[in-house]
């Protein structure tokens, strides 16, 4: 597998500035709930998205230890890894 | 030292500005009598309930009270136990036959909640190396059964079986048996679950099937077994879930199957064994008005046409109501602002319905959740069209020359 946590990081980036309500200047270790005021609800539904960009599946317990965008980048690679 | 109740400062800062909007606490609302199945007393007046889960209005039927007030004269109001313990007196085995009879099925377990049926089973059901495959818009129950569980959990995106079936697809070659978890129709929306094509995916996929009927029994399908009967394809699912507390108008959950180890699911699953049990009264007035259900099948159509009476009256003023016709009918509004405005002008107007907000509904709107009851009359379902015309207009959710 080619992705690493920096390309994988990036792309989330991308996917969430698609997002007009996101703020501008995230970077990977931005808060996901925290500083880009997503509800528990939004999160769930933006990890889907990014699941069908890298055809992989992030189990709900897995969320809870995902604060920034960095760790969600890693466990995506980690899956991917496994898989 | 932290609070232990700072955690709680972002919703009470939320409960303020609703509160400060409308005027009313939407969480708090006491319905001082009922008055019928169809209208309560609140704030001191007589109000049209257009958001219970009273579907068949059973919740008064005069052959579930005589069955409670008989029932509890002969066996006292409260078991003290659980079922595995002290809990099990003949009449719980009775409904467990009874209701599994009326599915057809091999055996029933019967629950002290709705909540508990769903939060017992799927903890149960799906163990450390298996997964629960949840549609995104499961009731609170699925998600807080699938914390309990130690499965690995994945959600597919709402009613899409091509969606689950990309998923399950995912998971091929990993260990561990798959439990696809969905609803008949969804409580909030109404939206009914496309149920021929998951039971297709089941089916090719070699999971299970777990299908929660809460709003769907005694709603849809010929004999009122919910959307799995309608749909023809009650042979795929392996496990039906439901509650007494909807159609059926008293309390308590269900699970229903032709799986054998069912009666081993008893000796395993938490919130089945370490709860009381059914009060006697309970599961007599239950008996009483799945009798009821049974004989009257009339009341179905007329839910049925109670529910395209109200639906076709929103959509013909303008609303944004839910595509298709079921006994749930939401309004989905673009602003919370305007939500809580129109939810408290139809209160004080004389019609009850329930408000929800997100991160409770499925997108970040607002909804405005109707119910419909068999017992509606038509007069009181066009006086509530009217009622939600002139909260529409008052919320400016219409334009004014609507």
């Amino acid at each position: 597998m080619s992705e690493t946590v920096e390309s994988v990081s990036a792309l989330i980036i991308q996917k969430l500035l698609a997002n007009p309500k996101v703020p501008r200047d995230i970077d990977g270790n931005c808060k996901i709930m925290d500083d880009l005021a997503f509800d528990s609800l939004a999160v769930m539904n933006f990890v889907m998205e990014v699941e069908d960009s890298m055809d992989v599946s992030v189990p709900l317990d897995k969320l809870a230890d995902i604060r920034t965008i960095n760790d969600l980048a890693a466990c995506v690679v980690d899956l991917k890894n496994k898989g | 030292m932290t609070s232990l109740f700072s955690k709680f400062d972002g919703i009470a800062g939320s409960l303020g500005a609703l509160m400060e909007a409308g005027g009313r606490n939407p969480f708090s609302v006491v319905i001082e009598k009922p008055v019928s199945s169809t209208v309560g007393i609140i704030e001191s007046r007589e109000t049209l309930l257009f958001g219970t889960n009273n579907y068949l209005g059973l919740s008064q039927s005069p052959r579930a009270i005589k069955a409670a007030q008989d029932t509890v004269a002969a066996c006292g109001v409260g078991t003290t136990g659980s079922r595995i313990a002290n809990g099990t007196q003949s009449l719980h085995r009775e409904l467990e036959r009874r209701i599994a009879d009326y599915f057809g099925r091999r055996d029933a377990m019967v629950f002290s909640t709705g909540y508990q049926a769903n939060l017992g089973m799927i903890s149960t059901l799906a163990g450390k190396d298996d997964y629960l495959i949840l549609d995104a818009d499961s009731h609170a129950s699925i998600y807080d059964g699938s914390r309990l569980s130690p499965a690995q959990v994945i959600r597919f995106r709402h009613n899409d079986a091509d969606d689950l079936y990309k998923r399950l697809k995912r998971l091929d070659g990993t260990p561990g048996a798959k439990l696809i978890v969905v609803e008949g129709i969804y409580s909030m929306t109404g939206n009914v679950a496309p149920i021929a094509e998951m039971a297709a995916v089941k089916r090719e996929t070699g999971a299970y099937l777990l299908v929660d009927e809460a709003h769907s029994f005694g709603v849809m399908g010929e004999k009122g077994l919910g959307v799995a009967e309608q749909a023809g394809v009650g042979a795929d699912v392996d496990f039906i879930v439901g509650t007494f507390s909807k159609s059926l108008g008293t309390v308590g959950g269900y699970c229903v199957s032709d799986h054998p180890e069912l009666e081993l699911v008893r000796l395993n699953c938490r919130p089945y064994m370490f709860t009381a049990s059914l009060p006697p009264e309970i599961i007599a007035a239950t008996m009483a008005a799945l009798e009821d259900m049974a004989e009257h099948p009339e009341l179905r159509t007329q839910l049925m046409t109670n529910a395209a009476h109200l639906h076709s009256g929103l959509h013909r003023l303008g609303l944004n109501a839910s595509k298709q016709v079921s006994p749930v009918i939401a309004v989905t509004l673009e602003e919370i602002g305007q939500a809580i405005v129109m939810w408290n002008r139809l209160l004080d107007l004389g019609v009850y319905v329930n408000l929800s907000l997100p991160p409770a509904t499925p997108d970040s709107r607002p909804l405005l959740r109707c119910s419909v009851m068999a017992t509606h009359t038509a007069a009181q379902i066009d006086k509530a069209i009217d009622i939600f015309r002139q909260a529409a207009l008052d919320a400016k959710a219409l334009p004014a020359a609507a």
